[in-house]
């Protein structure tokens, strides 16, 4: 007699491995992009094409710039998640894996871009201010 | 045993053999945009890192951003935006086991599309 119970025997036997993790995190992001994606839209929409001080001066502002931090990380995280699926799909062996990593690379290179030239923008921001006070 | 009559079952339908319906259009489509909108995430990315570097660079990033190109990718990715997040929406309500039914399924499809389309002029005539 085995003492398992049936859950304990299940688990880690489905094809993901790790159950319904993956699925879930892609429902959880999808539904904080579902209220970001839409701001988000408009600070970027009225802000492109503009010139350079009107650029920095709504970025070095809190709430062009939590809003922009918060879409770049869930949206990069729900991007590298959601090709993973694709890639898994099409693809099999080593340039599976290989692409796997290239998306997530991607995604993590674009994070730590963005938030760089957030943290630097409101730095300039403050500069600017600082001068101009 | 009385002889069984074999019957010509189909073979496992392949994605190239499948005829293209409403429900499997919609659903590719929803991959299509949102993986082809990390072009755009790359080129806004790359837009702000240029306001963070130099008014030179930024004078560079800005033409590429506003020139025909720029507005190409935009306006593709504007539509993909709004496709992929009413996609998104209709599959947390298909999560939720709602919506299934083969008709509730085609109109949700055609609302899909008809909403990604109306929601994209909206942003253009708003931003």
């Amino acid at each position: 007699m085995r003492y398992l119970t049936a859950r304990k025997r299940a688990e880690g036997k489905g094809a993901s491995g790790t159950g319904t993790e993956h699925h879930w995190y892609m429902t959880m992001s999808a539904v904080g992009l579902a209220f970001l994606v839409p701001v988000f839209l408009y600070i970027l929409g009225s802000t492109i094409g503009a010139p350079l001080e009107e650029v920095i001066a709504t970025f070095s502002r809190p709430f062009p710039a939590i809003i922009t931090a918060l879409v770049t990380v869930v949206g990069m995280r729900h991007f590298a998640k959601g090709a993973q699926m694709m890639i898994e799909d099409y693809a099999q062996g080593t340039a599976r894996k290989a692409a796997i990593i290239a998306a997530y690379a991607i995604a993590y290179a674009v994070t730590a871009a963005v938030l760089y030239a957030l943290a630097k923008m409101a730095f300039i921001g403050l500069i600017l201010g600082a001068m101009g006070a | 045993m009385a002889d069984v009559k074999r019957v010509e079952r189909p073979l496992s339908p392949h994605l190239q053999i499948y005829r293209p319906q409403l429900t499997s259009i919609t659903s590719i489509l929803t991959r299509i945009t949102g993986n082809a909108l990390i072009v755009a995430v790359i080129l806004v990315a790359w837009w702000l890192l240029a306001a963070a570097t130099s008014p030179d660079y930024f004078d560079f990033a800005n033409a590429v951003v506003t020139s025909w190109f720029g507005k190409l990718v935009f306006l593709g990715s504007i539509w993909a935006v709004w496709y992929h997040y009413l996609a998104g929406l209709r599959h947390l309500y298909f999560d939720a086991g709602k919506g299934l039914e083969i008709k509730t399924a085609e109109k949700l499809g055609m609302g899909v599309i008809i909403g990604s389309v109306v929601l994209t002029i909206i942003t253009i005539i708003l931003v």
